[in-house]
C-alpha cells in the first residue's frame, strides 16, 4: 500500500531558520500520528509544512504523492485557534459550508450532495444544535465545535488538526477522539499536535518535540519516562 | 414639513443629481466596506484615499481627467505598499504609514504649485458633491456594477479572507491574489467616490455603514444591505442638513453616518444588557442543580 504521508530527512522552519530538522516518518491510510511537545517546540510548524502553509526547509516531503499544499480538495487542515472576528456576521452552517470551497472552486455552485455533506459534519460535531447561530455568540467550546465540523466537510484523505481538542471539556475531547477514530475507519490519514498526553493513546505513531525529534514510534515507547522529563521536565504517573 | 424634507431635492437640479451621486457612492462604499471592515483594512482604505490625492493634484495641474489621475495615484499606493512589504519585511501597517503620509505631502506639493491652490486642495479633501455632472454619474454607475460583479464573483475567496488565511490558502484560493484584488476593489471604490465626498471624508462611508451593519446582520449579504441603507439614509439627511444650515454637504453625510453607527451601537448595548438582567433573573428563578457535566 502506498504511503499517504512521506517525509525523508525534512527540516521545517520559517524565514532560513529551521525549528525542527530530520524528521523521518511514512503514514499510511487510516493511521494516526500525534505530535505532542511545548509551546515552540515545531509541532505547528509542522502541520503548516505538511498543508503547504510553509515551505520545507529541507529534506522531502510529499503529501498524497504531491507537493504539499497542491492537493487542496483532498487535505483538511484545522489551524491553531482559528480566528472568530467579533464583527464576522456568519452562521455556524456558513462556516461549515466554507469546508467545501475547496471542492466548489470560485464559481460551481453548492448541489444537494454539498449540503448534505455540511448537514452530516454538522451532525457528527454536535454544532447542528446551534447552526443558525451566529458564530460569533457561541463559547469557544462550540467554535472549536464548529471548525472541526467544516474540516470534516472537506471529506479530505489526510487531515491536519492543530490542537483539535482546546477549549473542549472532557465530553468534547472524547467527542474528537471518537471523530478521529471514525475517520481512520474510512482509511483518513490523521495527523494531530496536542498538549495532551492521552490524546495519543489509539495513535500508530507519537512524535515528541522539544525543536528537535526527542522520540518517536507507538505510544508506549514513545512517552517513556526519559523522553518526557526531557521535553516537559516531568514523568507521567503510573 | 413635506415642503422641509423634499423641497430642496424637487426644486433644484443640482442638489437632486448630488442626491443619486451619494446612493450611487453609498451603494458601492457598502459592498466594498463589508470586505473592508470584515478583513480589517480600515487602515489600508484611508491610505488609498489618500494615495489619490497626488494623482488628482497633477491631473488638476496638467488638465487631464481627474479619475485617471486618481487611478494612477491608488495604483502607486498599492505598488508601493506591496514592495516595501516584500522587498524590506516591514509590516504591513508600517508600508502603508509611509506611502500614506508620502502620498499626501506629494499631493499638497503639486497642488500648492497651482494659482488656486487652498480651493482646488479643498476640493480635493472634501468632494464637490454639489457639482456632479451626468458623466460623473455614469461613471459612478459603472463603479458600482464592477465592484458587484468583483464582490460576486469573489465571493467565496473573500469571505475565507475575512476568517482565516491559512483556510483560505489550504481552500486553494490565493491569499496574496485574492488580498490584491480586494484592494484594487477597495481602490475603484476610492476612485468613484472621492469626488462626492472627498478623499479625506470617503473613510467614513467605507466603515461606518458598513460597521454598522456588522452590529446587526447574521450574514454578509444582510450585511451589505444595512450599510446601503445607512450610507443612502445618511446622504439624504446630510445633503438636508446642508441645505438649511448652509453646512459643507460631504462633511454632514459623513457624520450622520457615523452618528447612526453611534445610535445603533447604544441600542446594542441596551439590547445585551437586558439580555443579561433577564439571565441573571433567570438564573435566580430556577432551582441549583449540582454535579452536572456541562457540555460546552
Amino acid at each position: 500500500m502506498s504511503a499517504r504521508i512521506e517525509a525523508t530527512g525534512l527540516a521545517v522552519g520559517y524565514g532560513h531558520r529551521p525549528i525542527v530538522e530530520g524528521l523521518n516518518f511514512s503514514l499510511q491510510p487510516g493511521e494516526l500520528l500525534v505530535l505532542i511537545g511545548t509551546n515552540g517546540s515545531g509541532k505547528s510548524t509542522l502541520l503548516k509544512t505538511l498543508a503547504g502553509l510553509v515551505a520545507a526547509q529541507g529534506g522531502s516531503v510529499n503529501v498524497l504523492g504531491a507537493a504539499p499544499g497542491t492537493q487542496h480538495s483532498l487535505v483538511g487542515y484545522l489551524p491553531q485557534h482559528p480566528v472568530s472576528s467579533h464583527t464576522l456576521p456568519l452562521r455556524v452552517e456558513d462556516v461549515v459550508a466554507m469546508g467545501r470551497y475547496a471542492h466548489l472552486g470560485l464559481t460551481r455552485r453548492a448541489r444537494a450532495q454539498d449540503h448534505r455533506i455540511v448537514q452530516e459534519s454538522m451532525e457528527r460535531t454536535g454544532a447542528i444544535a446551534y447552526k443558525s447561530r451566529p458564530l460569533r455568540d457561541l463559547s469557544g467550546g462550540q467554535q472549536q465545535r464548529t471548525h472541526l465540523a467544516q474540516v470534516l466537510a472537506r471529506r479530505a484523505d489526510v487531515l491536519l488538526l492543530d490542537e483539535p481538542t482546546a477549549g473542549l471539556d472532557l465530553v468534547g475531547r472524547q467527542a474528537v477522539a471518537e471523530l478521529v477514530e471514525q475517520e481512520r475507519a474510512r482509511g483518513v490519514v490523521v495527523v494531530m499536535a496536542t498538549h495532551e498526553l492521552s490524546d495519543a493513546d489509539t495513535a500508530d505513531m507519537v512524535m515528541l518535540l522539544a525543536q528537535r525529534v526527542v522520540s518517536q514510534g507507538p505510544p508506549a515507547s514513545a512517552l517513556n519516562d526519559a523522553a518526557l522529563r526531557e521535553c516537559f521536565g516531568f514523568t507521567q504517573p503510573h | 414639513m413635506g415642503n422641509f424634507l423634499f423641497g430642496p431635492f424637487t426644486d433644484n437640479e443640482f442638489l437632486r443629481q448630488s442626491l443619486y451621486a451619494g446612493i450611487l457612492v453609498s451603494a458601492i462604499c457598502a459592498v466594498a466596506g463589508t470586505f473592508v471592515v470584515l478583513r480589517g483594512l480600515a487602515f489600508a482604505g484611508d491610505a488609498l484615499a489618500h494615495g489619490v490625492v497626488p494623482g488628482v493634484a497633477a491631473a488638476l495641474l496638467f488638465g487631464f481627467s481627474g479619475v485617471l489621475g486618481a487611478a494612477i495615484g491608488a495604483g502607486v499606493m498599492m505598488s508601493g505598499v506591496s514592495v516595501v512589504t516584500r522587498r524590506y519585511r516591514l509590516s504591513g501597517d508600517t508600508a502603508i504609514g509611509l506611502l500614506f503620509v508620502g502620498m499626501l505631502a506629494l499631493g499638497v506639493i503639486i497642488q500648492s504649485r497651482s494659482s488656486s491652490f487652498a480651493g482646488d486642495l479643498t476640493n480635493i479633501l472634501f468632494g464637490e458633491l454639489l457639482g456632479v455632472s451626468n458623466s460623473d454619474l455614469m461613471w459612478q454607475f459603472v463603479a458600482l456594477v464592477a465592484v458587484c460583479v468583483v464582490a460576486w464573483l469573489c465571493r467565496r475567496p473573500f469571505l475565507l479572507l475575512s476568517v482565516d488565511d491559512g483556510l483560505t490558502e489550504t481552500s486553494g484560493f490565493s491569499v496574496k491574489k485574492y488580498h490584491n484584488i480586494m484592494l484594487a476593489m477597495v481602490a475603484l471604490t476610492v476612485v468613484a467616490s472621492f469626488q462626492t465626498v472627498g478623499t479625506l471624508l470617503v473613510l467614513g462611508l467605507l466603515i461606518a455603514p458598513a460597521a454598522t451593519g456588522a452590529l446587526f446582520a447574521r450574514r454578509i449579504g444582510i450585511m451589505m444591505v444595512v450599510a446601503a441603507v445607512v450610507g443612502i439614509f445618511s446622504t439624504y439627511v446630510g445633503l438636508l442638513v446642508s441645505y438649511h444650515a448652509n453646512v459643507a454637504a460631504g462633511a454632514s453625510i459623513v457624520f450622520c453616518s457615523v452618528l447612526v453607527f453611534t445610535a445603533c451601537a447604544v441600542v446594542v448595548e441596551v439590547q445585551r444588557w437586558q439580555a443579561h438582567r433577564k439571565d441573571i433573573h433567570h438564573d435566580h428563578d430556577q432551582p441549583h442543580v449540582h454535579g452536572h457535566v456541562h457540555v460546552s
